[in-house]
């Protein structure tokens, strides 16, 4: 089954073609993570998935139609994690990710013991039980980039899209979240799609990569023939090496002589 | 895990905020320039209650001062407290803005507007039925004005912009009318810093159904009000509809606000005051929040009514400079003890 499909999606906003017509799929399970360079398109693809923005052309998720899907139903197939989600001033980590349970309750009703079951179960799943009770203001970067995912598997959505999940992190925060999602991703057959500026970690948990530029797919494939000198130095201008790592390749920029 | 509960409104909020508005109310009726005995005046109430007699002591004339004069200005003071702190929070929670207040949308320019208009064509010195009226009147065609102007964009931004244009727009006309009609000056004045003096049951019958109806609407929406606080992209992302709420409850917030300004003239700083001092008591959910604002901003004005009418008898002070008076030092000691803020 594949998770998500777009044939011929374009996205314009006032005026401008954000997203040129682009086809794509993403097998279910599948890890995709799409990279480019500043303003090509990246997010913009994602939110377009995410049903935020218009779009034309045609999607389906899990082989369904994503136009006639109602906004709950939506939220029960895919969850978001924006590229930096609001932190709501005094709100703590426990009514934070019971957001995440939204599309379960009815709109003017109120939790019930099953969403707060399922929040529970998310929570020690990801050693945030000793956090329910904190404010999320009070929480550190990675702390709170785990609450962010705690929310969003709260939604109980096996397609998960990421914007940036680990801009804020340092490279040790950016490790644990990524296998962290790996983990995710096997233990509950989840999909993954993401965005990643870091291109050697996006590389080494990708199972395919998607190379934006100018609002155009120009490569896709697994990463070793996604990050390539050749396509890195065209539609980034910039000046890489590219290594053999043992998980996949490495970039490595150099500077100009 | 058990410790933690998710948000919500504890018993023992609920109950300080019930206890608040009868001792504010017990209060009102037991004490004002006319000096009665609070025991008697606590018979006299049980005596209103159907199927009960007892004698309290009263005379016939002290009787009817509490439950002619003081019952229906109590009463006056709960229901317009009540609203206009609900729909202080209500604004600051759609608009996301913590110093938004129910007269950001221009609502008390127009109300203001109405007033003058009415107490010039009445030229009269008393109020009269005509200008809740015209107020009410003046207060939904601001906010209508508001939304033609500013909603069509549909960002809580352009609207309040709109607001503070059509607001200023209408208190230009209304300071002109004021001084081209000079003798009303004193009325309008009045008006504009808020009463509760020419209270009857006719003010609180008016303003009953509007405090039910748009308190009903906004208090289920608590839940849905948290939904909005981390904004409109992941709330819809979650499956909710952010536009729709907002414009809802605006609509029930403004339309509450007007019939209370109607019959209260311009009370200031209650919508600001209560509902932040709630959340920095009583937890920053929307789910505590709107109902403790409408107990606590109900008993916070009788009690400010009732300081109004007592400290300088037999003068009043207008109820807006005592809500302010008193308000805002006890706001910033709030403020500066609050361990949530740290």
């Amino acid at each position: 089954m594949s998770a998500v499909t777009l044939s011929g999606l374009s996205v314009t906003i006032d005026g401008h073609e954000i997203l040129r017509p682009t086809d794509l799929t993403v097998e279910s399970g599948e890890w995709v993570t799409v990279i480019g360079p500043n303003g090509a398109g990246k997010s913009t693809l994602l939110r377009a998935v995410g049903g935020l923005v218009r779009y034309a052309g045609a999607m389906t998720l899990f082989d369904r139609p994503a136009a006639g899907l109602k906004r709950r139903d939506r939220a029960r197939l895919l969850a978001t994690v924006p590229q930096t989600p609001a932190v709501p001033p005094g709100m703590a980590v426990l009514d934070y990710v019971l957001l995440g349970r939204t599309p379960y309750i009815p709109p003017l009703g109120r939790e019930s013991p099953a969403d707060l079951a399922a929040v529970e179960a998310v929570l020690a799943r990801l050693d945030l039980a000793g956090f329910a009770g904190r404010r999320l203001e009070s929480l550190s970067g990675g702390e709170r980039q785990r609450v962010f995912l705690a929310r969003a598997l709260a939604q109980g959505a096996t397609l998960l899209l990421l914007d940036e999940p680990t801009t804020a992190l340092d490279i040790g925060h950016q490790q644990d979240v990524l296998e962290l999602v790996d983990q995710l991703r096997r233990d509950r057959g989840l999909t993954v799609l993401s965005t990643m500026h870091d291109l050697s970690i996006a590389g080494e948990y990708a199972d395919r990569m998607v190379l934006l530029a100018q609002g155009r797919v120009v490569a896709t494939g697994p990463p070793r023939a996604v990050l390539t000198e050749a396509l890195l130095g065209e539609h980034y201008r910039a000046r890489v090496r590219v290594l053999d790592g043992a998980q996949g390749p490495l970039v490595v920029p150099i500077r100009p002589s | 895990m058990t410790a933690t509960r998710p948000a919500g409104l504890r018993p023992r909020w609920l109950l300080a905020g019930v206890a608040a508005v009868l001792v504010a109310a017990f209060a009102g009726l037991a004490f004002g320039p006319v000096r009665l005995n609070p025991l008697a005046v606590g018979a006299q109430l049980f005596d209103l209650v159907p199927g009960v007699s007892v004698h309290s002591g009263l005379s016939e004339r002290e009787a009817a001062i509490v439950t002619e004069l003081r019952l229906p200005r109590v009463c006056l003071g709960l229901l317009v407290g009540a609203m206009l702190a609900l729909a202080g929070g209500t604004y600051q929670g759609v608009f996301t803005n913590p110093l938004a207040d129910p007269y950001l949308l221009g609502v008390a320019a127009g109300a203001g507007l109405g007033a003058t208009v009415a107490f010039v064509l009445t030229h009269s010195f008393t109020a009269t039925s005509a200008v809740p009226v015209a107020a009410f009147v003046g207060a939904l065609g601001a906010v209508g004005l508001t939304y033609g102007l500013g909603g069509r964009y549909r960002t809580p931004a352009t609207l309040v912009l709109a607001g503070v244009a059509v607001g200023s727009f209408l208190t230009a006309g209304q300071s002109f009318l004021q001084q081209r009609y000079v003798d009303t000056i004193r009325e309008v004045y009045s008006w504009i810093l808020g009463r509760l003096s020419t209270a009857g049951w006719h003010d609180v019958l008016l303003l009953l159904p509007y405090v039910v109806v748009a308190g009903t609407v906004i208090v289920a929406h608590g839940r849905a009000l948290d939904v909005l606080s981390v904004g409109d992209e992941e709330a819809r992302s979650l499956g909710a509809h952010p536009v729709r709420t907002r414009y809802l409850l605006i609509v029930a917030a403004s339309l509450g606000t007007a019939a209370a300004v109607s019959v209260s003239g311009l009370i200031g700083f209650v919508g600001i005051i209560v509902p932040h001092t709630v959340r920095l008591l009583a937890g920053a959910s929307y789910r505590v929040i709107l109902p403790l604002s409408m107990l606590f901003g109900g008993a916070f004005l009788t009690l400010a009514d009732l300081a109004g009418r007592t400290l300088l008898t037999p003068n009043e002070i207008p109820i807006g400079v005592v809500t302010a008076f008193f308000g805002a030092p006890f706001f910033i000691l709030v403020l500066r003890t609050s361990r949530r803020l740290r």
